[in-house]
């Protein structure tokens, strides 16, 4: 039973708030991931669930144990760094056995648990060589593997795919879900990529300027993103943001973002966005692939618009559109057939059924 | 034939200059390279070498009028007659004493200073390590005549005699040694990742295992360098012993045989090259095995940091 | 009120967090223990004798009475004493600028040279640094004898004079420079070799194409590039060679007629053989500016590196 309990969290670094006060409830076997951009503070959190940084205030439970005073080597954690800090003198044996070592477990035990990781991470056979003899991917294993031995209440990852290249990073991330799978212990995970944390979390926790934005599955921060943030943090192309005023005519709202250009919201959100008619500052948050080429047959909620493509970028599966709207700059993902070319029109169609009207000041999205 | 052929016109290539030819520049600025490395070669290693020449040499050829640079009656008389005399090999027990203390003195001091200034962090220990680096520029010919006069003060005060004695060298070498092992050890320990103490802290480590099991293995060829360093400034320091020291069994060697070797205005010149060339062989042989850390400590001094 | 309340929490878990705060605070109690051999070594050998030589300086013969500048004042009126500044200078600038440009040629030779070859050629180089100096100094010493000199015979076979190497002020002179710059030039390769080596091969290639000469090349790709390591080295030099004593103690003594003495040496002869001990001391201070100065330089540039990393 491990779970990580964070309550009110602060770090301070003499003035700077690298940390906020955030809280956090990581439950048992839970694969935790913490994503956002650098200096969000998320390195910062998890090198003070590590006990590698000491909290400013707040309360950093584990296992249900206040550990605010408990050194690294007491919390019963286990840790992978981006560099992955093997120890360039010992074997991989020896890296993975000198945590026990200091432990001073006996010899056998040291070997069966040893043996055991080895296997999970399929590393048997490198176990007498040096990390220097190692690949990037196989260090990585190691790290994992030191990790692994320990049999930990909760593991720690420290940006862990950032040193590899583009398809190991792909490769180690499945495999460090596969390992998740096999040993079921709470992961609190470190990355800027959201990929990875889309991928590989139970739980994602977005984070920026020192504070948490949301936390939520993977989907439910990519469907309903409860910031502007978050929004534009989650998927990529990144969601577009268009000023819009929100209009009320004749009983029906619309959203207006030119002169010209006008889509009826969806009557699902009109009760939700009828408040908001006629303030100023509001965005629309549209997805790319919620504008797309033009389609024969009409769909509910679906409108279709003229607009005069800039720069095309063909992706192979999908090709992404480039235009302008009111002075803003819009993508949208279309069919490689549809026929798009830089600088001719096109007619579109907006998905308005996945639109997100954000407050800009606040950046809540209403 | 052809063969021929190919050689005149090489020739005739190589006798004037060629421009747009890569290959020829670089084969000429080759031989130009090698033809004055070989002239410097000979203008460093002519005092050695000399020293061996003269080593080889009775007294008897030494004063006579032949040709200097040749032995014409090759003899190993002043290499059995010194290392037979008491003194030469009192001089060279006293050095060797003298410098494999200061070498573990001084690789304690510093390899565990250096530990503290690079990764623990105290109050003042920014200040310490530049304060270091300050100590390893100050010269010893500013601090001999002061050191002295401090001795002399604990002698009267305490009643500890340092004045004429081998060991006291072991007081002032480290101020020498110390201050440069512990800068480059602060350059090497500053160049481990800082993941490798954390990845040790979370294994349970405690900091005196960090540095005995991570940061020392890894740190090892900045410790051979600055062994080797320690080792060579204290087995060549010359102002010191020659300040500090008098009687003949206290001498080191490069004071020993300066004020031994030479009785007045006569020169055993033999002997005198003898001994030096012995003398000189520790440091030699420590770097012709050692020749890489050697140079590493060397750059390192002046770039670490 | 609202100011209380929010104090209030913060206070009870700083309390309970006193554990780990300790625990901080003991690691830079024992980091300042470790540290502690190191600073009393530096305290007491190095910081106090240093301060020590000023009060010493401003003693009388006998140590017995406080004269002030009295020392100094007797000594800008002494000849030997401006011989010895002006030789100081001479021998320390003047070394230093022939080993900068002879580390600076032989290392760019070395360089030259492919590459399987640089090894053997650097570890011949590099052997006088190795010798002791007060020994190598002896061959020197050797070398140069009034009546044996092997230099002059060499020159004796051109038909040339024998020369007074150590005899007369101006040949004496050059000799000490000489043996100095024999022993600190490889010094000043290593360092630039190594230099040399850091210099990406993409620059001289990028030169080329430009249509840059060979000498193009080094004054505007490899000195610049250079420039921080040829500034330290020679700053490190130039405090060394200024204080140095090895060579001109076993080489000249000082003579002829105290024409060679550097501060060191002159030092010494005062404070130690003729037992005036204040004004040794006032002497030897009289290096302090220049290594000053030297440092202030070193530390500037040592710490902008720092910085750019």
């Amino acid at each position: 039973m491990a779970q990580v309990t964070l309550r009110k969290v602060v770090k301070k670094y003499d003035e700077v708030l690298a940390v906020r006060g955030i809280d956090l409830d990581i439950v048992d076997k839970e694969f935790i991931v913490l994503v956002g951009p650098s200096g969000c503070g998320k390195s910062t959190t998890l090198r003070m669930i590590a006990g590698l940084e000491e909290i400013s205030d707040g309360d950093i439970a584990i296992g249900g144990d206040i550990v605010n005073d408990v050194p690294p080597k007491d919390r019963d954690i286990a840790m992978v760094f981006q560099n992955y800090a093997l120890y360039p003198h010992m074997n991989v044996y020896e890296n993975m056995s000198f945590g026990l070592k200091l432990k001073r477990t006996p010899k056998d035990e040291i070997e069966r648990r040893v043996k055991q990781a080895a296997q999970i991470l399929d590393i048997t056979e490198l176990l007498d060589r040096k990390p220097k003899q190692l690949s990037g991917g196989q260090r990585q294993r190691v790290a994992m593997g030191r990790a692994i031995v320990r049999d930990p209440k909760v593991f720690l990852f420290d940006e862990p795919l950032s040193n590899l290249d583009a398809k190991l990073r792909v490769q180690m991330r499945t495999e460090i879900k596969k390992v998740h799978q096999k040993v079921r212990t709470t992961t609190v995970y470190v990355t800027h990529d959201q990929v990875e944390a889309m991928t590989l979390a139970d739980r994602v926790v977005v984070m920026n300027a020192g504070l948490i934005e949301q936390v939520g599955a993977p989907n439910d921060l990519y469907h309903s993103p409860a910031t502007k943030f978050v929004a534009g943090f989650i998927g990529s192309p990144a969601m577009n943001f268009l000023p819009c005023q929100l209009e009320q005519a004749a009983g029906a709202l619309r959203v207006r973002l030119s002169d010209k250009l006008s889509f009826p919201v969806p009557s699902d959100r009109t009760a939700r966005y009828t408040s908001h008619a006629g303030k100023s500052g509001l965005v629309l948050g549209l997805r790319p692939e919620h504008i797309a080429e033009t389609r024969p047959h009409v769909e509910p909620n679906q409108h279709d618009f003229d607009m005069a493509i800039d720069v095309v970028e063909p992706m192979g599966m999908e090709t992404l559109v480039y235009f302008t709207i009111n002075g803003t700059e819009v993508c949208g993902r279309v069919n490689p057939n549809a026929g798009a070319a830089d600088g001719k029109p096109m007619k579109l169609r907006a998905d308005l059924s996945n639109m997100h009207l954000i407050d800009d000041a606040s950046g809540k999205v209403l | 034939m052809a063969d021929a052929a190919v050689a005149t016109a090489s020739d005739r290539a190589a006798s004037r200059p060629r421009y747009g030819s890569m290959s020829r520049d670089r084969r000429w600025a080759l031989r130009w390279s090698y033809f004055f490395l070989i002239l410097f070669a000979i203008f460093f290693l002519t005092p050695p070498i000399y020293m061996f020449i003269t080593s080889l040499k009775t007294s008897a050829e030494i004063s006579a009028e032949s040709n200097p640079w040749w032995v014409y009656n090759p003899t190993l008389s002043n290499y059995i007659e010194l290392l037979t005399q008491n003194t030469y090999l009192t001089f060279f027990r006293n050095s060797a004493i003298v410098s494999v203390i200061t070498v573990v003195i001084t690789m304690t001091i510093s390899v565990i200073a250096a530990f503290a200034l690079a990764r623990m962090r105290f109050w003042g220990s920014a200040t310490l390590a530049t304060g270091v680096f300050l100590t390893y520029l100050i010269p010893e010919t500013l601090l001999f005549i002061p050191l002295f006069k401090m001795f002399a003060w604990v002698n009267e005060t305490f009643g500890i005699q340092l004045m004429n004695n081998w060991w006291t060298m072991l007081i002032l070498y480290p101020t020498l040694t110390v201050p440069f092992a512990t800068w480059i050890m602060i350059g090497y320990f500053a160049s481990i990742p800082k993941e490798l103490d954390e990845a040790a802290l979370i294994d349970g480590a405690t900091w005196m295992q960090t540095l005995t099991k991570i940061f020392i293995p890894v740190a090892l060829p900045g410790i051979i360098a600055a062994t080797i360093f320690t080792f060579t400034v204290s087995w060549a320091q010359f102002l010191y012993p020659l300040a500090f020291t008098t009687s003949t069994t206290e001498l080191v060697l490069p004071v020993g045989i300066i004020t031994t070797l030479i009785k007045g205005d006569v020169f055993n010149w033999g002997q005198i090259m003898t001994g030096a060339l012995l003398g000189a062989a520790p440091p030699l042989i420590i770097y012709a095995f050692l020749m890489d850390y050697y140079i590493a400590g060397l750059t390192a001094g002046a770039t670490k940091g | 009120m609202a100011d209380i309340a929010a104090r209030g929490p913060a206070a009870v878990t700083g309390d309970s967090r006193s554990g780990l705060h300790k625990l901080m605070q003991r690691k830079s109690t024992i980091a300042f223990l470790m540290a502690l051999p190191l600073i009393v070594l530096i305290l007491s050998l190095v910081a106090y004798p240093a301060g020590y030589a000023i009060y010493l300086a401003m003693l009388n013969k006998g140590m017995t009475r406080f004269v002030g500048l009295g020392n100094f004042d007797f000594l800008f009126g002494r000849e030997t004493f401006w011989m010895v500044v002006y030789q100081s200078c001479l021998f320390a600038i003047t070394a230093v600028i022939f080993k900068a440009i002879i580390g600076f040629v032989v290392a760019h030779f070395v360089h030259n040279i492919p590459s399987k070859g640089q090894r053997k050629w650097r570890g011949m180089l590099l052997v006088p640094w190795v010798i002791p100096p007060a020994m190598s100094t002896l061959a020197w010493l050797w070398l140069f004898d009034p009546s044996y000199s092997a230099f002059n015979w060499i020159l004796a076979n051109f038909g040339i004079d024998r020369v007074p190497w150590l005899g007369e002020t101006g040949w004496a002179r050059f000799s000490v420079i000489l043996v100095n710059v024999w022993i600190g030039a490889p010094f000043f390769m290593i360092m630039y070799l190594a230099a040399l080596k850091s210099v990406p091969e993409q620059l001289y290639e990028a030169a080329s194409i430009d249509g840059a000469t060979w000498w193009q090349r080094i004054w505007y790709v490899t000195l610049p590039m250079m420039r921080n390591i040829i500034a330290i080295t020679a700053l490190f030099s130039l405090i060394v060679t200024f204080a140095n004593f090895d060579i001109v103690r076993v080489l000249t003594k000082g003579d002829p007629l105290n024409t060679t003495h550097v501060f060191a040496t002159w030092a010494f002869r005062v404070g130690i053989e003729s037992g005036d001990i204040p004004l040794g001391s006032a002497v030897s201070l009289f290096m302090v500016p220049i290594l000053a100065v030297a440092a202030t330089f070193i530390l500037r540039d040592i710490s902008k590196r720092g910085s750019e990393v």
